[in-house]
């Protein structure tokens, strides 16, 4: 807490600074999804770097838990009142807020979705976001590379999200399934492949106690599981317990999406055999900087070259890389990593 | 399991009297038994929906591996369900038992790998924390008299947003607590019986199984064999009757909450045992789940009616459903819509056992 007033004293200092060579100061607001999770706590840090070395004040808004609307519909309406050039948004409900989006666009500021796309992803001025199927895509032919010969016979664990299948989940399991090298059918849905590899998909909500319960869950249809997908890295810890519990942590792999702190931590423990990092405070910092020049001379950010969003990169974590897939070092991945 | 509440101790007098009264029919019967053995009906519930998964899946659900996994996955909602059963029985609530068994596990990991306490004393303060949130509740619940939905309501706010505060939301990693404070993983330790040679299958009991089960049966003792577990019943029953047949019922309401706080913070320790880790983030919906266990459990929400027991089967109940579900391919939406047909059914049947003793 101290350190965000730091933060936003310096940056209205800054703010106040530039405020004499342009007459009127530039405001912007981080609205995230909650300020508990790590994830966004890094975001917020890069937004608060990156709006104090261009000279704007930040205002910084959370939900109370994942999935409060209404919090953040009434951040963007006091964003409005404040004559703030831009939003930057993590949304919780990505089709609701659309309403909500739009009222601040039409009074001129300039949105940006951070992370999670909204619904229809032209609904914002632009997303900076990870590619999640890329994400996916990558561990996905990592394990495959890795198993060899044994691909052929795998049997594949699924630990997915939520039962709703929210964009990330979906993007992430098809990926990884993609680059694995099994049929995907519907790619916009989980669950409806008929490859025998995989033994079930279950929902985890993300977090340690889900990971260990749709784990055990899937060992009990099939004891003899040795791949396990997960969505992220707190549910790739509780599966682990899982297989811990019965003997059998040693001889299955467990893939991962993030890249936070705790979870390339669990690579070097050997947990995980490898996870896609994705860069949270590089959304917020380049968020902040398409503000600035959006407020400067009106630019507006291009997307990424062949995508409908700009991608703010991802990259392979592991300490025994696999031919054909390239991938940084649990060292480097340290460096990077949040939370 | 007989006499398991204040009423059917008078009530029961009254059936023995009314025994040859063949006109009272078999419903009527049946009516008096569930309302002498409130426990009857989720148990039979519980047998029915295991029978019929066991004919569905055959021996994927019908093994020792399967049927201790339930048990498993519902340690931490039994334990907390059973301490929610105690404040229920009084007709109160504890909107805030899952927030207390966080910030309990939160204390227990972050005394040791923040400040070096050693993780003995740790434990022991994570466990003091619970039960003295608990009595606060209790406090202002007996003393202030304030509602008890209020008051947990407001607690569960403050102890959720103290927990994140204090933990700065940082997780600590399953692998630096076994390799430093492998105390606070204690409840999670596994044995089996009957695995095969690689130690696959099999009965599987962890210590946090054994302290449910354990849990449960010294509060059903008590609340069926001290003056406080009759107290309990009393103050639930009729506060007034109660004040006036001379039992305090200030210090059993607090007491009550205090002793909730005290079992929150316990499973907030086999929470650790459970996910390996220290995670302010879980344990999120406890609250709700041990009151849906409660309720199929079929202790009454207007309090001095039911018994530990009937929550322990509401426990396995949700739990055999999750899995038999699960195995059976099933949309996990299904359990969400079963679980709540089952919430509504077990209300209809406590109204219509009430009507007993009308």
């Amino acid at each position: 807490m101290k350190k965000l007033l730091i933060c936003t004293t310096l940056a209205a200092t800054f703010a106040g600074g530039s405020a004499f060579a342009d007459a009127h100061g530039t405001s912007a607001c981080l609205i995230t999804k909650t300020d508990t999770n790590p994830f966004f706590v890094k975001m917020r840090e890069g937004a608060e770097a990156a709006a104090a070395e261009n000279g704007i004040t930040l205002s910084s808004y959370a939900g109370q838990v994942d999935g409060d609307h209404e919090t953040q519909v009434a951040a963007i309406e006091t964003c409005i009142l404040d004559g703030a050039s831009g939003i930057l948004i993590t949304a919780s409900d990505t089709s609701s807020i659309v309403g909500a989006v739009t009222q601040a666009r039409d009074a001129g500021l300039l949105v940006i979705a951070l992370d999670t796309p909204l619904d229809p992803i032209d609904a914002a001025d632009a997303t900076f976001a990870t590619d999640n199927f890329l994400a996916g895509e990558l561990i996905g032919k990592w394990a495959a590379a890795t198993l060899g010969d044994e691909a052929e016979n795998a049997k594949i664990a699924m630990l997915d999200l939520a039962v709703s299948q929210p964009t990330v989940g979906v993007l992430r399991d098809q990926g990884f399934l993609q680059g694995f090298g099994i049929d995907l059918a519907d790619p916009n849905v989980n669950g409806d492949e008929d490859d025998p590899r995989i033994v079930g998909n279950d929902v985890t909500q993300g977090n340690e106690e889900g990971g260990r319960r749709a784990m055990e869950n899937l060992l009990a249809v099939d004891p003899e599981i040795n791949v396990v997908y997960t969505i992220n890295e707190p549910a790739a810890a509780g599966a682990y317990e899982a297989l811990r519990s019965i003997g059998r942590e040693n001889d299955v792999l467990i893939v991962s999406v993030d890249g936070g702190c705790p979870g390339i931590q669990n690579i070097e423990d050997g947990v995980i055999g490898a996870t896609s990092q994705q860069y949270p405070l590089l959304m917020a910092s380049k968020g902040i900087e398409a503000i600035a020049a959006f407020a400067a001379d009106g630019t507006l950010p291009e997307p990424t070259e062949g995508k409908d969003f700009t991608d703010t990169g991802v990259a392979l974590v592991t300490d025994a890389p696999a031919d054909g897939v390239d991938s940084i070092s649990v060292a480097e991945g340290k460096d990077l990593c949040w939370g | 399991m007989a006499s398991e509440n204040y009423e059917a101790a008078s009530n029961r007098a009254e059936g023995v009297a009314q025994f040859g009264e063949s006109r009272r029919g078999a419903l009527a019967k049946l009516q008096h038994a569930l309302h002498v053995n409130p426990a009857l009906v989720p148990l039979f519930v519980l047998l029915v929906s295991i029978a019929v998964f066991g004919l569905l899946l055959g021996s994927r659900f019908f093994s020792p591996f399967a049927m201790t996994l339930i048990l498993q996955q519902v340690q931490i909602v039994g334990i907390v369900a059973a301490a929610q059963s105690l404040v229920i029985l009084t007709a109160g609530i504890d909107l805030s038992v899952g927030a207390i068994a966080v910030i309990s596990s939160v204390i227990m990991g972050q005394f040791t790998f923040r400040y070096g306490v050693p993780v003995e004393v740790s434990v022991a303060c994570g466990l003091l924390v619970g039960t003295a949130i608990g009595a606060l509740n209790g406090f202002l619940v007996a003393r202030m008299k304030l509602p008890p939905f209020i008051v947990t309501l407001g607690m569960w706010q403050i102890v959720l947003a103290a927990n994140f505060l204090y933990s700065q939301n940082e997780t600590i990693r399953s692998q630096a607590i076994e390799a430093e404070a492998p105390l606070l993983q204690f409840l999670g330790t596994t044995f089996k019986i009957g695995a095969d040679a690689d130690g696959r299958g099999g009965a599987t009991f962890t210590y946090g199984v054994i302290a449910m089960v354990l849990i449960v049966v010294v509060l059903a003792y008590a609340l069926r064999q001290t003056a406080w577990g009759r107290h309990v019943y009393a103050v639930g029953d009729d506060p007034e009757a109660a004040q006036l047949s001379g039992v305090n019922v200030n210090r059993t309401i607090i007491s009550v909450y205090a002793l909730t706080g005290f079992i929150c913070a316990i499973a907030g320790w086999a929470l650790i045992g459970r996910i390996g880790s220290v995670s302010p983030t879980s344990g999120q919906l406890l609250n709700i789940e041990s009151i849906t266990a409660v309720v199929i459990g079929g202790i009454s929400l207007f309090g001095g009616r039911g018994s530990i027991a009937g929550t322990f089967f509401g426990a396995l109940i949700v739990g055999v459903f999750t899995l038999g579900l699960r195995l059976a391919g099933a949309d996990a939406q299904w359990t969400y819509l079963l679980i709540g047909v089952l919430i509504i059914a077990a209300v209809a049947v406590d109204q219509w056992i009430r009507k007993v003793s009308a």
